[in-house]
This record gives structure tokens, C-alpha cells and sequence, in this order.
């Protein structure tokens, strides 16, 4: 009897290890960080785009309002792509649309908003990019739906007509 | 011939132990344990990606703040997630990740102790 | 476009001589005194065609020929005619061809020059590794053929990733499959010999070679692999404990664990439930190791194309081999050596019962490390990392002990052994802490496991040399094999206590100067080559010691595909290596230097190369 545990014990151990892996193939393999969670808005200090002037986030940020921070820079592609989205979404005028500009040079950004629009009802800077860090993100662009200064909602890549939507029923 | 070699070794080393750890230690030991989440692969330490570089600023911000290294590595999984740690710290998540290997190794020598303890 | 006819029907036809030979072996398996002839051209023809096809893959990389599928994914016209051929195997498809050419050689080879061993035996062999043939031809044929065409014809490719057209790159799958790839040879025979039941201590003469074979070029195949990241990738490192390099590794130990266990078995019939199970456990894990980074279950920066439906057929495949060995393990082996399983506690053969502990449990700190992620995801749906940290912690202490076995292990006699030269044994521990203390008494940190890690390994160092000295030329190969381990672990780790690194922005013509160190950014040129452009930044660096170097690191941007990279400047001197890169910082006009010192990186090299040494040395010895 105790030389027919060993082999069937072995058997059932290997077949449990297939089941995980054969599981685990399933699952998409490119980690994204958690986006469900409702967290509060980090509290920061910058300067605001045009003008250069110190600014408090909690100045920027509202009670009772839907925002929606973009991170974006005149130097990521994808940030153009998405740009239409943004000021199609301004023109419907149901949420504010504030700008993050990440890691750029000022020149170039201006630019990038004279060929391509502003939808931004205020912009900030992040030179380093320890802002971007304390929202949690990690590139550009990003983007986050922020209510009553808690996150509902964050979009890491382009937006695109799909995601429009869901913001748009999300706001309502 | 022994006391050639040891004089030989020992002369070649020599120099070595006079050189200095290097500065910023515990920032680069923190930075070698914090994932590049956009490079599949490296270390924010050796990494020269935009968001390594600006991990890397927040570091410093952290540490002249006065946090402790374990401090700033919960900031950073408050933002990013247990994933962005290259040391698996142990928590419920990881017991049987550390307990695991060595569960085997001592399973592997009372296996070999019975083997041998019989005979003298 | 006709290669990729000859290459693909070349398959075919291989995928069907591998079923005949089924057939075949099946009709001549009892009535033979020597191998049937049929069997043997069969086998050389499977070989011949997948050669055919192999050679046909090279020749549309060579010629550029984008009506292949594979070709336009990974090639470029533009790209130099080393790297177009080295392509050929830089990719899924291709690198699949070259399994089937080692598995494929590899049988051919055995059964050429495998005499006094019963034919049964090698027809089954045979038949083992045709399993594994056949599966890796449907494989290929079903999920991953080389030889998709693509209308319209595109006139240029997509290009192979820069990083990857590198000397050592280009040669490092080759040599690293013939290792791993090779140990399928081994998993076939054990199989047979198993269910033969003719496993003794003749046959594991025999099964000697090719372990070593196998094993050696695994050990080169990862060094190459090791040598690319360090100056290829830009970091300076050489072992990342990434998956890619975890899953080379883990073949590794168990192939070196059953290297010493088939050394034992030559002499003495034990351990022969050991060298079963290793054999079936190396060629496990390079499968899984394939199944791991072509599946895209894995994150990693060396993996290939994901796709679920590859991995899948692997999976399966995998696991059919697994519980097909299970099952001749347990049916077909009876450990007869029971009675010898009691051994004295100080004997060689304690010895190597402990060597297989440490080792096996090293493998199971590398598996679980490795794979523990993906069943945390599954179960809990928790993502975690395991990197370095982890490894090192599990690691090292047991290095300790391990060295120390290494170092008094060779020396015991079998059955039963007392410690001789005590006097000798105990001096040389007591110079190596000394030394060790020496060298490490102006650092600060973990002064105490240094002290001990570095005295254990300086011990298995001077072991060795005083026995290669004291003429003994019993065992030449393992004396050289271990000291070449020895002094691996010394180099990587006074390469690790003594490296120092200097990271600034610096704009053209400024200078930075600390208390040993004197970088100066001299200037800046523009190159322009075939495939790339580059900005090539001049450095003049001088040191303490009155060293001076010039320093010429580049940024390049490649055509096709548009990536840009950094390449290191490394200048590589016997006792240092001196390193340094740039990097583009956006929106500045200041470059982000990287300089670093890294001393007895040569010594890495070196001794894994010693280590493999003394595998080829054991390989070329007759029989004593």
C-alpha cells in the first residue's frame, strides 16, 4: 500500500501544477497597477502653465464637480492621438478638463496646444515628474476622473471613443 | 611555497581595502529594489527610463524628508502595488514563497539523515 | 520563394520519417542483434532534411526574402550579413528549427556511436526521442512555421531588435540549445534504460559522455548569455535573476547534480533512483523553461511573441512527457540498492548525498522563485515581484556550507574515510579568515557574512590549488572544475564589494571631478553607419592611480526597427573593467553619464570558462 501513495501523490501534484499554469495562460500577462480603487487626490503644490505662478492643488480641485486630469506632453505621440477626444469632450461642456503637462519643455508644449487645441480649463506643470508619481502614474498619457477629490476612474494610455463613453455615463 | 602565495594574494588585495563604499548607498540600495514598472525588467537603479528618473527624485525627496527605507517603500506600494517591490517582503501573501525552499531543504536532510543513521 | 517550399515540405517530409521510424522500430524491437539499417538512415535522413530546412531558413534571411513570413518580422535589408544569419535563430519560428536540429542530431549521433550496448536499448531510445521529435515537428507545422508566405510581397522587412545583433547574442542560442536541446538525448536513454532495466555502473560510462556534453555547453551557452547582457544591455550587470536567465539556470543544476551522481554510479551501483529522476527533471525543465518564455505567462525583458496558443500546445506537451516518466519510474524501477543505502557518515558518498541536497534545494529556491508569481496571480489574483533580493537571501548562506563541503568532500575515501592532513585542512581555514578579514576590515557593511562568504570560498580556492600542486592528478577535471567555482564566487564577489560608480549630468565641455576620479566630456561627434546613426560622446577619464583612458560611449538610433540605444564604452583589463554610458535626459541639454568601475570582471569569465574546462578534460580522458 505505501508504495502506491508515493506515485499517485506525485501524479495529483504534478496534474494540480498543470491545472495553475494551464489557468495562468489565461490571464493577460501585462501588469497594469490596480485602477478600481477609490483613493483621495494627492495634495500638491506646483506652478500653473502659462502664467508661472505657484498653485495649490486644492485650489484647482472642487467639491461636487467632475474633473478630469490628463497627463500629456508634446513629446508622446499617443498624446496626439487622443488629443481630439479631449477637445470633443470640452465642447460638451459636462466636466472640466484640467491639464497635467509632464516632463516637458514650455516652448514645445505651447506649441503642441497652438496646432492641436486646448481643451483644458487649467494647466500644470510637473517638471520632474514627482507629481505624476504621486497620482500613482507612470507615463503618458494618463488620465483620471476625479468627484468630490477621490478618484473614480483611471485610464492609463489614450483615450479613445470607448472610454469616452464610459466617462460620459460615469458623469451623469 | 604556502607563505608565497598568502604573500602574494594578500599583496594584490591590499590596495582594494582601501577603497570607500560609495556615497548615496541607501538611496541606491532602495532604487534596487523598486521595479521599473515601463521597462519590463530592470531596476529603477539601473533604469534611465523618464519614470525611473523621477522615482528616483521622489526618492530623494523621501529620504531628505527623514523616512525610513521601509517607510518609503509602503508609499511606493500605496501607489503602484506589492508589484513594484523587488524584495517579496514576507507577509501572508509570501509565507509559503520563503517557507517553501527551506520546508525542502530540511525535508531533503532528514531524508539523508536516515539514510546514514543506521550504521556507524 | 522556392526556399521556403524546399524548407517547409522539408518538414513534412522529417514529420513523416519520424512516424515511420515509429513503425519501424516498433517491427524490428525483438528480432535484432544489431541495429537495423533501415533505422539508422532513417534517422540520418530525419536529420538531413531538417538540415535542408534549416539551411533553407538562412538562405531567405541571407537573400532577404520577404515573402517569408519570419523574414519580414525579423529582418532588414540594411542589416549586416553576420546578423541576417544569426537572425535565422533570434526568432520564435527560427529558434524552434534549431531544437529540431539538436534534438535531431543529437539521436543520430547516439545511436552512430553508442557500441556495447544492447540494441533494444538504443532502438528504445530511439523511440523516446522521437516522441519528442514528432511533437516538436507538429509544434513547428501547426503553430509556428517558418515558412509562412505573405502576398503582397513586402519590399523591406521589420527588422531585428538592435540589442540583439550582437557577437555574443548571435552564437549564445546555438551553443546554450545544444546544452539544453542536448539533454533531451539523456531524458530518452534514461527512459529506456530504465524500462531495459540495464542501469549499472557500465551503462553509466556509457551515459557519462553525454551528460557531459551536454552539460558543457549549457555551462558556456549561459555564460555567452551572461556576456551579452553585461555589454550589450547598458547596466553593467550580468545575472539580473530575471525568468529568461532563471530558466537557463535551473537546467544547469540539475544537469551538474547528475553529473556528479553518473561519476558516483561509474564506480558504484548507487544512487541510481537519483540519475533517473535528474535525467527526466533537466530535460523537464528546459521544456518548461520553453514553455515558460514563449507562452507569455511571463513578464520579462528577454521574452518572446506571447501567444496563449503556443503556450497551450506546450503545456500539454510538456505534461505528457512528465507523467510518461512518472510512469516508468514507478513501474519500472525497483531500487535494488537498498541494502547500500546506509552509509557511514563521513564518506564520499555522504559527500555526494549532500552536494545533491544543496543543489536540489538551490533549484528549488530558482523554480519557486520563478514561477511563485504566476500561482499567487491564479489563485489570489495578487501581483507580486521576485527579484534579486530574494534570490540572494536564500542563496548565500548556504553558500557558506557549500563551498566548505566542496573544499573537504573530494578528499574522503568511499564507505568509509578519516579526515588526513587534519594539519593542513585547519591551517588553510585559519589563513583564509585572516585573509578575508584583511581585505574586508576598512568596510562598513555586513562585515561579518562577507568575512565568512569570502573565507569559505578562498578555502575551496586554496584546497584545490594545493592539490593541484601536491601532483595528485587523481581527479584532474573536478579539481579544475572546483577551483573554477571557487574562484567565480570570489570574483562576483569582490567585483560586487569592490565596484564604485559615478552618476552625473554633464553638458559638453564640463568636467567632473571627485577625490579619485576626473571625468571630462571632451566632445561630440556624429557617426553614421548602415543600419544606424549615432551621437558618439568623447570622455577623457583619469583616476587616482594615474590611469588615464579615453572613452568613446554612443547613442544610436537604428533604422528599422526605430529604436534608439545605448551602447557602453568598455575598456576590459585584467584585474578591472572601467564602464561607462550615456543617456539622453528629455528636454535637456545635458547628457546623464554613467561611470563605473568594476574590477575582476574578466575573472567572471574566466572561471566559468575554467569550470567548463574541466568538464571537457573529464570528456577527453580514456577510461581509467
Amino acid at each position: 500500500m505505501k508504495n502506491k501513495i508515493l506515485p499517485f501523490s506525485v501524479i495529483i501534484i504534478f496534474g494540480i501544477i498543470f491545472f495553475i499554469f494551464y489557468k495562468g495562460l489565461e490571464d493577460s500577462k501585462i501588469y497594469i497597477p490596480d485602477v478600481n480603487t477609490k483613493k483621495e487626490i494627492p495634495v500638491f503644490n506646483t506652478k500653473e502653465f502659462f502664467s508661472g505662478e505657484n498653485v495649490k492643488s486644492s485650489s484647482i480641485f472642487e467639491l461636487d464637480k467632475f474633473y478630469l486630469l490628463n497627463i500629456w506632453s508634446s513629446w508622446c505621440v499617443p498624446c496626439r492621438q487622443e488629443h481630439p477626444f479631449l477637445m470633443n469632450l470640452n465642447l460638451e461642456n459636462k466636466l472640466n478638463i484640467i491639464g497635467m503637462n509632464y516632463k516637458d519643455n514650455l516652448k514645445n508644449a505651447e506649441n503642441f496646444l497652438k496646432e492641436l487645441g486646448n481643451p483644458y480649463k487649467e494647466i500644470f506643470i510637473d517638471l520632474d515628474g514627482t507629481i505624476a508619481i504621486e497620482w500613482g502614474a507612470y507615463g503618458v498619457p494618463e488620465s483620471f476622473l476625479i468627484y468630490n477629490n477621490e478618484i473614480i476612474k483611471k485610464y492609463i494610455g489614450p483615450l479613445n471613443q470607448e472610454l469616452i463613453d464610459e466617462i460620459n455615463l460615469l458623469i451623469k | 611555497m604556502k607563505f608565497l602565495k598568502f604573500f602574494l594574494i594578500v599583496i594584490i588585495l591590499f590596495p582594494l581595502s582601501s577603497i570607500n563604499a560609495d556615497e548615496n548607498d541607501k538611496r541606491n540600495k532602495i532604487t534596487k529594489n523598486l521595479r521599473c514598472l515601463i521597462c519590463q525588467g530592470q531596476s529603477v537603479y539601473d533604469s534611465d527610463s523618464e519614470f525611473a528618473n523621477s522615482l528616483k527624485i521622489v526618492v530623494d525627496k523621501k529620504l531628505q524628508e527623514g523616512l525610513s527605507e521601509d517607510q518609503i517603500y509602503e508609499y511606493f506600494k500605496t501607489k503602484y502595488g506589492e508589484w513594484i517591490l523587488y524584495d517579496p517582503g514576507l507577509n501572508k501573501n509570501t509565507y509559503i514563497l520563503w517557507l517553501l525552499p527551506i520546508l525542502i531543504f530540511l525535508i531533503g536532510g532528514a531524508i539523508i539523515y536516515k539514510s546514514f543513521i543506521v550504521k556507524k | 520563394m522556392i526556399y521556403s517550399l524546399i524548407g517547409y515540405y522539408s518538414l513534412i517530409i522529417g514529420l513523416i520519417i519520424g512516424l515511420s521510424l515509429f513503425y519501424f522500430s516498433y517491427k524490428n524491437f525483438n528480432n535484432s542483434n544489431t541495429l537495423d539499417t533501415k533505422i539508422l538512415s532513417f534517422t540520418f535522413l530525419q536529420l538531413f532534411f531538417v538540415v535542408i530546412s534549416f539551411l533553407c531558413l538562412i538562405f531567405s534571411f541571407v537573400i532577404s526574402d520577404f515573402s517569408n513570413e519570419t523574414v519580414f518580422n525579423n529582418s532588414h535589408t540594411t542589416k549586416p550579413l553576420f546578423y541576417k544569419i544569426s537572425g535565422t535563430w533570434g526568432n520564435h519560428e527560427g529558434s524552434l528549427l534549431l531544437w529540431l536540429l539538436v534534438l535531431t542530431l543529437f539521436i543520430f549521433l547516439f545511436l552512430v556511436r553508442t557500441k556495447n550496448q544492447p540494441v533494444k536499448y538504443k532502438i528504445l531510445t530511439l523511440v523516446f526521442q522521437q516522441i519528442i521529435i514528432v511533437g516538436f515537428f507538429l509544434f513547428l507545422i501547426k503553430t509556428s512555421n517558418p515558412f509562412n508566405y505573405i502576398f503582397p510581397i513586402p519590399t523591406e522587412g521589420l527588422g531585428l531588435n538592435p540589442i540583439l545583433q550582437d557577437p555574443a547574442l548571435a552564437i549564445h542560442p546555438p551553443v546554450l540549445y545544444l546544452g539544453y536541446v542536448g539533454s533531451s538525448i539523456i531524458f530518452s536513454s534514461v527512459l529506456a534504460a530504465t524500462s531495459l532495466k540495464i542501469i549499472s555502473t557500465s551503462w553509466a560510462s556509457h551515459i557519462k559522455k553525454w551528460i557531459l556534453i551536454s552539460w558543457i555547453f549549457l555551462t558556456l551557452g549561459i555564460l555567452l548569455g551572461s556576456i551579452w547582457a553585461y555589454y550589450e544591455l547598458g547596466w553593467g550587470g550580468f545575472w539580473f535573476w530575471d525568468p529568461v536567465e532563471n530558466v537557463s539556470l535551473m537546467p544547469w543544476l540539475a544537469l551538474t547534480t547528475l553529473l556528479h551522481c553518473i561519476l558516483v554510479l561509474e564506480k558504484k551501483s548507487i544512487l541510481t533512483s537519483w540519475v533517473i529522476i535528474l535525467s527526466i527533471t533537466t530535460f523537464t525543465l528546459s521544456m518548461c523553461g520553453t514553455f515558460l518564455v514563449r507562452s507569455g505567462i511571463l513578464n520579462s525583458v528577454h521574452t518572446f511573441a506571447n501567444d496563449p496558443e503556443r503556450g497551450l500546445f506546450i503545456l500539454v506537451f510538456l505534461f505528457i512527457l512528465i507523467f510518461l516518466s512518472i510512469l516508468i519510474f514507478f513501474f519500472f524501477h525497483k531500487d535494488n540498492d537498498r541494502k547500500s543505502h546506509s552509509f557511514f557518515w563521513l564518506s564520499k558518498e555522504t559527500s555526494i548525498l549532500i552536494n545533491n541536497w544543496f543543489m536540489m534545494y538551490f533549484l528549488s529556491v530558482v523554480l519557486i522563485g520563478t514561477v511563485y508569481p504566476i500561482f499567487l496571480d491564479v489563485i489570489s489574483s495578487q501581483k507580486i515581484s521576485v527579484g534579486p533580493p530574494f534570490y540572494h537571501k536564500l542563496i548565500i548562506p548556504f553558500l557558506i556550507p557549500f563551498l566548505l563541503m566542496m573544499a573537504i568532500g573530494p578528499k574522503l575515501k568511499w564507505i568509509k574515510s578519516q579526515l588526513e592532513d587534519k594539519i593542513y585542512l585547519i591551517s588553510f581555514l585559519i589563513i583564509s579568515i585572516l585573509l578575508a578579514f584583511l581585505v574586508l576590515k576598512n568596510f562598513n557593511q555586513n562585515i561579518l557574512i562577507n568575512t565568512i562568504l569570502i573565507s569559505s570560498a578562498l578555502y575551496l580556492f586554496f584546497m584545490t590549488l594545493r592539490d593541484f600542486f601536491s601532483q595528485k592528478y587523481k581527479n584532474i577535471s573536478q579539481n579544475i572544475a572546483h577551483f573554477g567555482f571557487s574562484l567565480l564566487i570570489l570574483s562576483i564577489l569582490f567585483n560586487n564589494l569592490f565596484a564604485s560608480e559615478i552618476i552625473t549630468n554633464l553638458k559638453v565641455g564640463e568636467t567632473f571631478e571627485n577625490s579619485k576620479t576626473k571625468i571630462v566630456f571632451e566632445s561630440v561627434d556624429q557617426k553614421k553607419e548602415k543600419n544606424y546613426n549615432a551621437i558618439v560622446a568623447n570622455f577623457f577619464i583619469s583616476n587616482l592611480n594615474g590611469e588615464e583612458d579615453r572613452f568613446s560611449p554612443e547613442l544610436r538610433i537604428y533604422n528599422q526597427p526605430v529604436i534608439a540605444t545605448s551602447e557602453a564604452d568598455i575598456k576590459t583589463t585584467l584585474m578591472s573593467d572601467k564602464f561607462i554610458v550615456i543617456n539622453l535626459v528629455q528636454n535637456q541639454d545635458f547628457f546623464n553619464v554613467r561611470y563605473q568601475v568594476k574590477p575582476f570582471m574578466l575573472w567572471i569569465w574566466l572561471s566559468v570558462i575554467l569550470i567548463s574546462f574541466g568538464g571537457i578534460v573529464s570528456f577527453l580522458q580514456k577510461r581509467s
